[in-house]
């Protein structure tokens, strides 16, 4: 069997006790990096991104500590959604429209346990699931020429832009400026500097570590000083935790179920968690019917959005992993570090590094019982962590992204292009332009440019030739209707606005 | 009417032209493929000044703006993250981040005591992690002294580094 040499392959890799020690110390930071409102998984995930790299970690060590993170930002998400009402994350949005009534009826404790449950449940079928569809995709994408890519680039733009805004035109704009931007910088065909403006600092291109940071963390920032830290309401009591039994045994096929949608949510590029929750929930709400009580705290609205959120969250590995395509903004943020590290993403990855890619998913299938063993038992010190005030974390947290940032390049330079950015994220949050796809987009761009120029020199200039094969357009079909569909479903898909008091 | 995504929509379609503008001026090699460096800069400033114009045809619900006093407050956070990223180096790690975390603590929530410690709590803990933790090599103070001793001019030997 393929699969399980594959599989000892990447244990021996996972359980040498450096890298299981990695495993666990990233499943804590990314469980209180999760939890803390105001500190994504792409946050989160982004302002330890250099610090990683400057501890001089090799690629599979790097990748296996920030994987945890990822996994344990969104566990944690929820505890600040079924305590405070507030998401730690976006796709934790859904967990508070059952969560917090939950935890509002004195059942604080059990639906932390549940949620710690099914988040387990999602994030381990996912993990399997990847295991299984990722090295059938990683084959598949043998057959991606440059005109297929262009097309999957594409459509990983508009779907993030369909689906996951609410305005075409912003998130096709967001999408622009982050393409703009990743034409800074030398030409990788001509080598001619565009649009440098004689700087030289741009000569090697915007790096996108310094964008992550500024639109993500250092935006965030702003945005507690205009709120004066006044979203942090004060959350309900935790008493004693106890494992409600019967909760999780009569959610069981709720969480299945999550788990599956959520999964392929995930692995549709662009789409990611927040769409794998969103659809987890609502399905359920519509199998539960108006008896289920959806929205006014039943377990089975806390265990679904949590296993679908978990289970997108490893479903969005898939693309990334086989295609360099993620489906998230965070695995847009996990991209950035795999080419930090000169990983090349796609499917030569499964067969040139193999222990790479089997290595992450024997420390993701440990990551996830480490997480349930400190989600459950230990849930109470992530509690404590939600106590930390704003004063004190946002400081913090901009800080080491100063410190994060400097210690990658110790250039002026970059610290300034970072506050900008951090003011470019917050203007364009207030004006509810996405920040996600200029992310994507600087990822991208050259990627896709390159795809389009290749395409270009094959068909010696026949732009038919984009859409020569049944894939290609395929992909074009899809990244059509994934643009212009939500014209037409937008009411329909409305997203539930959390509950108020 | 004036909406704030009509105003940003008009500086999306000028900044967006003058990106094209800026495309067609490029420089192409002896060495092209059939579309060159041109062509996809092109696109991409050409699909911005679209969606710039939707959203001056088409602008959504005003956000809620911040009122004079916050926004005075964050134009002087940035300028303070500004200042910050200039005098990490002259002035080592400490000093600058205590200050900067103590003011921006003091941004979002104004109690002078608790700020101050902070300010100097997060400094000295963050120093101790990243360089005892995680190895970076962080300068804790200024290396010359005379920075903070007024009047006097500094050796020439010491700024030459």
């Amino acid at each position: 069997m393929d699969l399980l040499s594959n599989l000892a392959l990447g244990f021996s890799v996972a359980l040498s006790p450096a890298t299981l020690g990695l495993a666990v110390i990233g499943c804590f930071l990314g469980t209180i990096i999760g939890s803390l409102p105001g500190l994504g998984p792409s946050n989160g995930v982004a302002i330890l991104i250099p610090l990683a790299f400057s501890l001089g970690l090799d690629a599979t060590s790097a990748l296996v500590l920030m994987t945890s993170v990822y996994y344990g930002a969104m566990y944690g998400g929820r505890i600040s959604s079924i305590l405070l009402n507030i998401p730690g994350d976006e796709p934790a949005l859904m967990t508070t429209l059952d969560g917090y009534p939950m935890a509002k009826q004195g059942r604080a404790g059990d639906a932390l346990v549940l949620s710690g449950v099914a988040s387990f449940v999602g994030a381990f079928l996912a993990t399997i699931g990847l295991m299984l569809l990722a090295p059938i995709l990683a084959r598949v994408a043998y057959l991606f020429g440059p005109a297929e890519y262009f097309a999957l680039y594409l459509l990983a733009f508009s779907t993030l832009g369909g689906i996951a805004s609410n305005n075409q035109a912003k998130a096709a704009l967001a999408s622009c400026i982050g393409l703009g931007i990743a034409m800074i910088g030398l030409d990788n065909t001509s080598g001619m500097p565009r649009f440098t403006g004689g700087e030289l600092h741009l000569m090697d291109g915007v790096d996108f570590l310094v964008a992550i940071v500024g639109l993500f963390a250092v935006a965030e920032v702003f945005f507690f000083i205009e709120s004066h830290g006044k979203n942090t309401s004060i959350g309900v009591k935790l008493e004693k935790v106890t494992v409600p039994v019967k909760d999780i045994a009569r959610s069981g096929w709720t969480m299945l179920r999550a788990s599956v949608v959520g999964f392929v949510a995930g692995v549709l590029p662009g789409a990611g968690a927040s769409l794998g929750s969103f659809l987890a929930y609502m399905s359920e709400k519509s199998i539960a019917g108006e008896k289920g009580g959806f929205g006014t705290g039943v377990p089975r609205g806390v265990a679904a959005p949590e296993a679908g959120n978990n289970a997108a969250a490893g479903g969005a590995l898939v693309p990334m992993l086989t295609l360099g395509v993620p489906g998230s903004g965070t695995t847009a943020v996990l991209l950035a570090l795999l080419m930090t590290l000169n990983i090349t993403p796609g499917p030569t990855l499964f067969t040139d590094r193999p222990e790479v890619v089997w290595g992450l998913i024997a420390s993701l299938l440990i990551a996830n019982f480490v997480l349930l063993a400190m989600n459950v038992p230990m849930v109470k010190v992530f509690v404590r962590v939600l106590q930390v005030p704003p004063a004190v974390l946002l400081p913090g947290v901009c800080m080491i992204s100063f410190v994060g940032i400097y210690s990658l390049s110790g250039s002026y330079f970059d610290l300034i292009l970072m506050v900008a950015f951090g003011v470019l994220g917050y203007v364009l949050r207030k004006l509810d332009v996405p920040t996600v796809p200029i992310i994507l987009g600087i990822l991208l761009g050259n990627h896709m440019e390159d795809a389009l120029r290749r395409a270009m020199v094959l068909s010696d200039g026949d732009p038919t030739y984009l859409f020569s094969s049944g894939i290609a357009i395929g992909l074009w079909t899809a990244a059509v209707l994934g643009f212009v569909a939500p014209f037409f479903l937008r009411n329909l898909l409305k997203k539930p606005q959390a509950v108020s008091d | 009417m004036l909406r704030s995504d009509r105003v940003f929509g008009l500086v999306v379609v000028l900044v967006a032209l003058a990106f094209v503008a800026s495309a067609f001026q490029l420089q192409t090699s002896f060495m092209s493929d059939p579309l060159g460096p041109k062509a996809f800069p092109i696109l991409v400033g050409s699909v911005a000044a679209i969606c710039g114009l939707v959203m001056i045809l088409k602008p959504d619900e005003e956000p809620e703006w911040p009122g004079l006093a916050t926004l005075g407050s964050l134009a002087f956070s940035v300028a303070l993250l500004i200042g910050y990223a200039y005098s990490l180096k002259p002035f080592g790690f400490l000093l600058p981040t205590a200050v900067c975390a103590g003011v921006l603590s003091y941004q979002i929530t104004p109690k002078p005591v608790f700020n101050l410690i902070t300010g100097v709590g997060l400094a000295v803990l963050l120093f101790l992690i990243f360089k005892y933790v995680l190895g970076l090599g962080l300068i804790p103070f200024p290396k010359d002294l005379s920075l903070f001793s007024a009047g006097e001019v500094s050796a020439p030997e010491a700024s030459a580094d």
